[in-house]
């Protein structure tokens, strides 16, 4: 048994934590005022190898296991929670699935400039009917000849503003339920592709959510994404790796709102000292130290699940399930240690406590978890 | 003469700098505890002329090169200079400016010489005891103060930060002695070329060099808040500085910091608004000769260190302050 | 172009607290990092082997940990790094910190350049580069901002107090440099893997270096630090009381009386 981070995984967190803080934390107010996509960030987090933390070196990845992975989601959500997903929807949702499904030349076509930054990734599953029961898709694709023609439309693909390249989930067989749902991989450039508007949200307000539609969009067969009807499994297993980026991107989120309250606490004054003094404040910031810690633990050991090739679906919920709770409680005390002035836009902890709650809804929603852990309990 | 103190009289372009006489006023009191003589080593072309301002400002002795090979501040020669002075009449303690002149050639000169150099000092002080040269110089970013000593090998040496040491009040019925040091340069030296000097506008401030500073830190709050401090200053025809926190928060440029990493001054009023003092802070302010301070904490740091105190808010006393001034026009 | 980049790991001295009581640090939990100078001494040489090619070898002397800083080196894109490592260097001052490593360069033989950051963080001595230069019998520029290389010649521009002066050396030589001359870039995922995975550092002790026992560690340094404090507060003030205007105009007296005013 051992807590502590490799010497290689340290200088990670090391060089993604200054790369956070002087590249990423300067803009997070000002994108998420505008629900601006933060397009001039892609190409710094591409130089670094943060697209493609994973993938293998050949296709132009970095080759690190996923606790790395997970150090680097949470000190980029730590610094702007939006530039967080956008990290870890190409990372988890793009190019794991490409790595893990795709063939030889699916790799060297797609994988590589997803890995390498040079074009976005975006993964298209929630369908305006289809939201946690996922298995209820509409878009259907029909085989013609050496082609798909598919038909439908997606809703909240993260990223979707900007990527280049999709992984969507539509019907090949409509009587087939959930065994009749495909994965493909379309090109933004694709005839009868469009993106539709961008969602303004509560949170993470710069990460380009939008709709997709797809009319009459041709799609060559060669780019089917593993076996047809097998889509789901696809869904579901890259949604466990999903999770664990998610759950790091909460991790982030809580720990900036604690640092900003314990920074906080020890300026204002009340009653003639520091605020810090009180033990109200100060029972409040210990069990954030106690809630992080613990999420943080089990973000990294699902993640040490994972690279150990063994399942990871529950460590993963679990991980989710607990770091996106305390990162909407944390980010909630956090406005409360701040008093009236962590209601106002000026102070970080409201933006965080904004962002908190999707942590909660995406990728599976806290339900969702609690399915997927009971299940197991209950087999 | 064997066992004096020199100090090295910086000169560039044929302009003796300020921090030379500096150098002299500590140099001064450095070798009247010895009970010794005070030389000081130039360098350079056509410079002989300098020497009476040095001898005004407590030098007993010029030690003079002048050759036109160094008319320019070159490394290799000027440690040839230095070095033929120093091993000809062997000082017991020799200290330089710590300029990006002085830090290019002290070093060069104690590693040809093997003895030991002190950087950046604030202090020198001759030991009581053993009569050895004591050093004083902040270290770890100005954290934590160190007293150094080179106990055998001779001669003792420092470079010593600009605007700390006090010019003696200058004299200038004294006179000494040059010493027109034979100095020629040899082809190794000449491995460097000099091309050009290029002097940059200074549209930035003196901190260094004003009578009066007015500086805010935390407390002030804002960048609007060091209106009310611009505005003080303005009335007593000083300067505006700030302390880290105040130029990491982007309320004031980076050119007004005062601390060990921003400038060291050594004004004659020292007005510290809302700072609470850190060693830091202090490293760059303690030369001041009167030090007030101004802070809504009765026991910030910088109280321990003022003449004057106020607790209260900034905001008020530094308008009342202002308002006060102008009406005494 | 064959380049040595001297380097230091220090600590991060943002986060250095002190023991006002003792006069002494608080070193434990303060992050070890790359002294930010030589951040950028190590970036100039990248760039510097962009253009002429060649070979950058990173040198550093400190303790076994200080294996991290040549690691992370290593992942900006160095191609190799040695540690100069020995309890013999215990107590170096400036002095014999130069002696020693110039030997250490002398043990790596062939380079055309050697490139320090100005000064360390911990220290501010600033006097490491050129001693080394000296120690080196090597020509030195200090405080370089701008650095082109031409041939077997480096056309540098130093920084002064007020403006810059542009200086011609002959090659090998020694330069420092400040933070003005460049933007240090970050180490890439992929570079810290083969960092730690692919590379090796070299390591040298003080039998490899041929070195005077005499002139190296504690007993080769001719400083010696008496002793170090906390610099203590001394001044006995005066509070001034009442409101705001009256204490504004209570300390106009005082300051009128000491003469500080115009």
């Amino acid at each position: 048994m051992d807590f502590q981070l490799t010497k290689e995984q340290r200088l990670v967190q090391q060089t993604v934590r200054d790369f956070a803080e002087k590249e990423v934390a300067p803009l997070a107010q000002e994108i998420d005022q505008e629900g601006r996509f933060p397009r001039e960030t892609v190409p710094k987090l591409a130089k670094l190898g943060l697209l493609g933390m994973m993938t293998d070196p050949k296709y132009g990845g970095g080759g690190v296991d996923s606790v790395s992975y997970t150090i680097a989601v949470e000190e980029v959500s730590k610094a702007c929670a939006t530039t967080g997903v956008l990290m870890s929807v190409n990372n988890s949702l793009v190019c794991h699935p490409l790595e893990k499904f795709g063939t030889e030349s699916q790799k060297e076509q797609y994988l590589g400039p997803v890995a390498r930054g040079e074009r976005l990734g975006a993964f298209g599953l929630t369908e305006p009917g289809a939201g946690t029961d996922a298995g209820s898709q509409r878009s259907v694709a029909v085989k013609e000849g050496d082609e798909y023609i598919i038909n439908g439309s997606k809703v909240f693909i993260s990223n979707a503003e900007a990527a280049e390249t999709f992984v969507i989930f539509v019907l090949t067989d409509p009587t087939a339920g959930a065994r009749g749902i495909s994965a493909f991989i379309v090109e933004r450039e694709f005839p009868g592709f469009s993106v539709g508007k961008v969602e303004d949200k509560m949170g993470i307000r710069g990460n380009g959510a939008a709709e997709l539609f797809f009319e009459d969009m041709a799609v060559p067969a060669d780019n089917l994404l593993g076996q047809e009807g097998k889509g789901f499994k696809i869904a579901m297993g890259t949604l466990d790796g999903g999770r664990i980026g998610i759950a790091s991107q909460a991790v982030g989120i809580a720990q900036a709102a604690m640092e900003e309250s314990v920074k906080y606490s020890q300026e204002r004054e009340q009653f003639g000292k520091a605020i810090s003094k009180f033990q109200a404040i100060q029972w409040m910031l210990a069990d954030m130290a106690t809630e992080i810690a613990a999420s943080r633990h089990l973000v990294r050991k699902a993640a040490y699940i994972k690279d150990s090739g063994k399942p990871y679906s529950v460590a993963a919920a679990m991980a989710k399930l607990m770091a996106s709770d305390v990162a909407v409680r944390v980010t909630r005390d956090a406005i409360q240690v701040h008093g009236g002035y962590g209601y106002i836009k000026d102070y970080t902890v409201e933006r965080l406590y904004r962002d908190a709650k999707i942590t909660e809804l995406y990728e599976g929603t806290s339900e969702v978890q609690r399915m997927v852990i009971a299940g197991s309990l209950l087999r | 003469m064997t066992g004096d103190v020199f100090i090295y009289a910086e000169q560039r372009e044929g302009t003796i700098q300020k921090v030379a006489f500096e150098l002299l006023g500590s140099g001064r009191k450095l070798a009247d505890d010895l009970g010794v003589k005070l030389g000081a080593i130039l360098i350079g072309s056509g410079v002989e002329s300098m020497a009476q301002d040095l001898f005004a400002h407590g030098a007993d002795t010029v030690y003079l090169a002048d050759a036109p090979e160094v008319e320019h501040f070159l490394t290799l020669p000027y440690t040839r200079a230095a070095c033929k002075i120093i091993e000809e009449y062997k000082p017991e303690i020799v200290v330089f400016p710590a300029t990006h002149i002085g830090r290019d050639l002290a070093p060069r000169v104690a590693q040809r010489l093997y003895t030991g150099l002190t950087a950046d000092c604030t202090g020198l002080d001759i030991d009581p005891e053993s009569k050895l040269l004591v050093s004083t110089r902040p270290t770890f970013g100005g954290s934590l103060m160190a007293q150094i000593m080179c106990p055998e090998k001779r001669p003792q040496m420092s470079t010593c930060r600009p605007g700390v040491m006090k010019p003696i009040e200058p004299d200038t019925s004294r006179t000494g002695e040059v010493v027109k040091v034979d100095f020629e340069s040899v082809d190794a030296d000449m491995m460097v070329k000099f091309l050009e000097v290029v002097k940059e506008a200074r549209k930035t401030v003196n901190l260094e060099e004003a009578k009066i500073i007015v500086a805010g830190g935390r407390g002030v709050g804002s960048e609007n808040g060091f209106e009310n401090i611009r505005q003080l200053a303005e009335v007593l025809g000083g300067e505006v500085g700030g302390s880290r926190v105040a130029v990491d928060n982007g309320w004031i440029a980076q050119d007004h910091q005062v601390g060990q990493t921003g400038k060291t001054v050594s004004p004659e009023l020292y007005i510290a608004c809302g700072i609470s003092g850190s060693v830091q802070h202090r490293a760059g302010m303690m030369g001041s000769t009167v030090i007030v301070a101004i802070n809504k904490d009765p026991t910030a740091t910088i109280f321990k260190v003022a003449d004057y105190g106020i607790v209260g808010d900034l905001h008020d006393i530094v308008p009342a302050m202002t308002q006060a001034l102008k009406d005494m026009d | 172009m064959d380049i040595i980049v001297c380097i230091k790991q220090v600590p991060d001295t943002n986060d250095v607290r002190i023991d006002e009581k003792k006069g002494t640090l608080i070193r434990e939990g303060v992050p070890s990092i790359i002294n930010p100078d030589d951040k950028h001494a190590i970036e100039e040489a990248l760039r510097i082997r962009e253009k002429e090619g060649g070979k950058i070898t990173i040198l550093t002397m400190g303790p076994p940990q200080a294996d991290d800083a040549l690691r992370e080196s290593l992942a900006m894109g160095a191609d190799e790094a040695i540690l100069l490592s020995d309890r013999a260097f215990a107590g170096s001052d400036t002095w014999a910190t130069a002696y020693s490593i110039a030997r250490a360069v002398n043990a790596i033989g062939k380079f055309d350049l050697i490139i320090c950051g100005r000064q360390a963080i911990d220290g501010d001595t600033a006097q490491v580069g050129p001693q080394l230069a000296e120690s080196l019998e090597l020509p030195q520029v200090t405080y370089a901002r701008k650095v082109e290389i031409s041939g077997d010649k480096a056309v540098i521009e130093r920084a002064l107090e007020d403006g810059h002066e542009t200086l011609e050396t002959s090659l090998p030589a020694v330069i420092t440099v400040i933070g003005d001359l460049n933007e240090p870039r970050y180490p890439t995922i992929k570079g810290i893997v083969t960092a730690y995975r692919d590379k090796e550092v070299g390591k040298m002790t003080a039998a490899d270096l041929n070195a005077d026992e005499a002139k190296i560690g504690l007993k080769g340094s001719p400083t010696q630090v008496k002793k170090t404090f906390v610099m203590v507060p001394k001044r006995e003030g005066e509070l001034i009381e009442g409101t705001a205007k009256e204490a504004a105009g209570t300390l106009i007296e005082r300051l009128q009386d000491k003469n500080v005013l115009r």
